[in-house]
């Protein structure tokens, strides 16, 4: 199976979730054509506040949750047209870390037993190794080797994201989704964890598809960014470019709204009235977008570039102040 | 301008003591501070620092579930708040110092309608009749900013956003006009744009009711914006004070500067090859 | 250190409760070494009080009371035990399906399930031995059919909550397969209600039995067990009064016996749980 240059190693199309009706309710678009790539050995942020669909979209590309749409495909395969052994044996190439470590580890496995199972479901080693391999995953994430035969009580909140993350790469994965991974860590025990997802990536070319809330962490990890509102991606670029030239105005509530550990920024930041601007549009407006295109008439997607590889949903603009 | 604020509260040696089963633990080892009235001091440091136990404190409210032995002395206004009868504390419940918690869900009522509990507190503490309550409870609505007050008054919280529930929670607890306002992880639970919609609100309320802040918190950036003065908080004890443009520019311990070189800028890109 | 390691000897009712528990096992297991005559042997000294030779005196036809009593004992148990154990496997499997799977299968499942739980106990243990005929095995089967669907419920409720726990999501992010995941990550987080609910039905067995030996749709004769002892023993209630006490202080001692165990495992799991 040989992958041209040109083939991301994740390549998502129009992704879709819809949440079926419930009584007296109308069914949700939780995650509404999402469609990004990525590469070997790189981080995809995908930010964005509660309810704006980054969380369901990263459970829709590993196959947890039922998506209604699209496609994605990991190493050039489609997951969503496997059989149920062929999505299993799938699974050791894409791995899920997710945010709260007191209860994604089952309270009555050992560490040993915890990190023994993935290699046993997927027979990547021998059963003699088995002990050796879990070694040396513990020595990875930075804990010692001697501490397997315990509980995950007896670890505090960062050593068990630790094992957490040493689980998901026992199968070698190239692929991990971390749903906020660190938002229920301490400061210091975050700036650990990132630092240890970091030099995991350098040394084993993983590539992560990061979900998070907080742009300030997301701008030491990323590489490319993905800006969710109301499921959709409102606007995508290199971190660099989404930071310094934010060009869709959700992008630019965010990053306002950021709290600044620096009082006489914060200060004045929380002094100015800011507006209270509205994100409405859920459907798409008739006429010209804010480019000047008409989407409903030319039948093209709300999308428009700003720079290279930085592009912006003409969706979701506040409507001019009259 | 007064050179000095009058010491509202003055806090010594306060000391708590967890007991669960045959296990002590001390949770808050011997602190002492000030807040002056209409002074806005935060509380900074990570979890199990002792913070939130610290405001309980001065509430003598115990955590659920857990019984506290409380020592040293909170004097507020005269009063030693760890020695009064419960019967005065209840009095000041609500009234004098009030309390604004985490998470806007599980503080509210379910079951009635956000006007009806504001009225409640109203009632309880001013003896109001039931048409002043309901006036002051729609006035309130609108002083923390919910657009149709008087329509809103009648909505159950599930009918609220997140950030809208906080502010119901808010009006709850600026109602009888408290002198020290206590609030605890405020915005933590909350979507970052509306965090800062209620960073401002409590600071214009500040500003309009004279009330006196205290802001337990982990989020530097947080505390950046809103409070005059800093004690940060390790295994109970406080390890530095100072006011907050000093201590985020010189900070003196090893374990400030620790944690505030940890927080993530968002001007400040990684090094990520 | 763990929790449970510091309050294990705190917990004064499961102590208790396991001593007389282990009583009613050794009754179970050693009845028939322990009693002192056999509990079919006649003799001519009727109705007689306590003696030097006969601790509880002897029943109408002279048969020793205390021997019945300790053989009726491990009779009455011994199906108790294995009819709860038979009642908890099945309840387990079908709690387990119906909670982990969900769906159509689920409500089908439950809805038969349902029909015999709708049924009071007692009446529905009846008509079974009625049908079917007294004997041990046929006891055994009728107290199976009318807990089962207890367990059932009792195991699905938790079932319905573990399985969207995280570390069952994580797992099966990793591969690992439903049955692995129902069996494995599931099931050991859902045993503490089942113990108590286990205690709680073999208390509620040994009164099913007993009386339904009392009406004579017990293990039939000469097999003693405490329901036919008491059913006989009321004749001679003034004569002997012991024949019906012995009894019925030993079937209020075996249910009390798993009343206080249940107590003591509520009490032990829910600490242990926090």
């Amino acid at each position: 199976m040989t992958e041209s240059v040109q083939h991301p190693l994740l390549r998502v199309r129009d992704l879709s979730v819809t949440f079926p009706a419930r009584p007296g309710k109308a069914p949700v678009l939780a995650v509404d054509r999402v469609s990004f790539d990525i590469d070997r050995a790189q981080t995809l942020a995908l930010v964005g506040e509660s309810g704006s669909g980054k969380t369901t979209t990263g459970r829709a590309i590993l196959q947890l949750q039922a998506s209604s749409g699209g496609s994605v495909q990991l190493l050039g395969r489609e997951l969503g047209q496997l059989s149920r052994g062929g999505l299993r044996s799938m699974r050791r190439h894409m791995q899920f870390v997710l945010q709260n470590p007191y209860s994604s580890l089952h309270p009555r496995m050992t560490v040993a037993q915890t990190l023994a199972e993935p290699l046993r479901v997927h027979r990547c080693v021998p059963a003699e190794s088995v002990t050796a391999r879990v070694a040396e995953l513990m020595t990875l994430v930075g804990l010692d080797p001697a501490m397997v035969s315990r509980y995950p009580h007896e670890f505090s909140g960062g050593q068990r994201q630790r094992i957490v993350i040493a689980r998901a790469l026992a199968v070698s994965p190239d692929f991990v989704v971390c749903d906020e991974p660190v938002s229920a860590l301490d400061v210091s025990t975050q700036a650990q964890i990132v630092a240890l997802l970091k030099s995991l990536q350098n040394r084993l070319g993983l590539s992560y598809l990061f979900i998070a809330h907080d742009l300030a962490l997301v701008r030491q990890v990323a590489h490319r960014i993905a800006v969710m509102f109301a499921g959709q991606i409102v606007e995508m670029g290199a971190a660099d470019q989404v930071y310094g030239n934010p060009s869709h105005p959700y992008t630019r509530a965010l990053l306002d709204a950021v709290p600044v550990p620096d009082p006489v920024l914060q200060r004045k930041k929380l002094s100015e009235s800011a507006a209270d601007v509205q994100f409405h549009g859920l459907r798409p407006k008739a006429g010209p977008c804010v480019f000047g295109e008409d989407h409903a008439q030319s039948g093209t997607a709300c999308w428009h570039e700003v720079g290279a590889g930085h592009g912006v949903s003409c969706r979701f603009w506040p409507a001019p102040a009259a | 301008m007064m050179s000095a604020p009058a010491a509202l509260l003055q806090v010594r040696g306060l000391t708590a003591q967890f007991n669960r089963g045959d296990v002590a633990s001390q949770v808050v080892k011997g602190i002492s501070f000030d807040i002056g009235a209409g002074e806005s001091v935060g509380f900074v440091g990570e979890s199990g620092c002792g913070k939130s136990v610290t405001a309980r404190a001065l509430m003598r409210l115990a955590p659920e579930g857990s019984s506290v032995a409380w020592g040293g002395t909170v004097l507020f206004k005269g009063q030693d708040l760890l020695k009064v009868e419960e019967r005065v504390m209840q009095d000041i419940r609500g009234r004098r110092i009030a309390m604004v918690f985490q998470d806007p869900m599980s503080s509210l009522n379910p079951v009635l309608t956000v006007g009806a509990q504001i009225e409640d507190i109203v009632r309880r503490h001013t003896g109001a009749s039931a048409s002043q309550a309901r006036k002051k409870s729609v006035e309130l609505l609108d002083l923390v900013g919910i657009r149709d007050a008087a329509r809103r008054a009648d909505d159950y919280p599930h009918q609220f956003s997140g950030g809208m529930r906080q502010r119901v929670l808010i009006a709850i607890a600026v109602s009888c006009q408290p002198d020290l306002l206590i609030a605890d992880e405020p915005t933590t639970a909350l979507d970052v744009t509306v965090q800062a919609q209620i960073l401002r609100l409590l600071m214009r309320l500040r500003r309009e009711l004279g009330m006196a802040l205290m802001l337990i918190t982990h989020d530097f950036g947080v505390i950046a914006g809103m409070v005059d003065r800093v004690h940060v908080m390790l295994d109970g004890s406080i390890v530095e004070t100072g006011t907050v443009d000093a201590l985020f520019a010189n900070p003196e311990q090893a374990y400030t500067q620790a944690l505030l070189a940890a927080v993530p800028r968002l001007d400040v890109a990684g090094k990520l090859a | 250190m763990s929790e449970r390691q510091r309050l294990g000897g705190g917990n004064a009712m499961m102590s208790v409760g396991l001593l007389m528990l282990a009583s009613l096992v050794a009754i179970t297991l050693f009845g028939t070494l322990i009693a002192p005559y056999n509990p079919s042997e006649t003799s001519a000294d009727s109705l007689a009080g306590p003696t030097a030779a006969h601790w509880l005196g002897t029943d109408s036809i002279g048969r020793d009371l205390l021997s019945r009593l300790i053989v009726g004992g491990r009779t009455t148990l011994l199906i108790t035990f294995v009819a709860v154990t038979l009642a908890v496997c099945c309840g387990l499997v079908l709690g387990l399906f119906c909670g982990y799977v969900g769906g159509l299968a689920d409500q089908v499942v439950m809805r038969i399930l349902d029909v015999v739980f709708a049924f009071p106990v007692f009446l529905l243990a009846i008509a079974v031995v009625a049908a079917l005929g007294p004997s041990v095995p046929n006891l055994i089967l009728t107290i199976a059919i009318v807990y089962t669907p207890r367990l059932a419920r009792v195991v699905r409720g938790p079932v319905l909550s573990v399985k969207r726990w995280d570390h069952v999501e994580a797992a099966r992010s990793v591969g690992v397969s439903e049955f692995n995941i129902a069996t494995r990550h599931v099931l050991p987080l859902i045993v503490s209600p089942v113990l108590v609910e286990t205690s709680l039905t073999l208390a509620q067995t040994i009164f099913t039995i007993t009386a339904l030996s009392f009406l004579g749709l017990g293990p039939p004769p000469p097999d003693p067990n405490w329901g036919a002892m008491l059913s006989e023993a009321r004749q001679f209630m003034e004569l002997a009064p012991l024949a019906v006490i012995g009894p019925a202080a030993a079937i209020v001692f075996a249910t009390l016996t798993f009343i206080v165990l249940a107590n003591g495992l509520r009490e032990r799991l829910d600490v242990a749980s926090r």
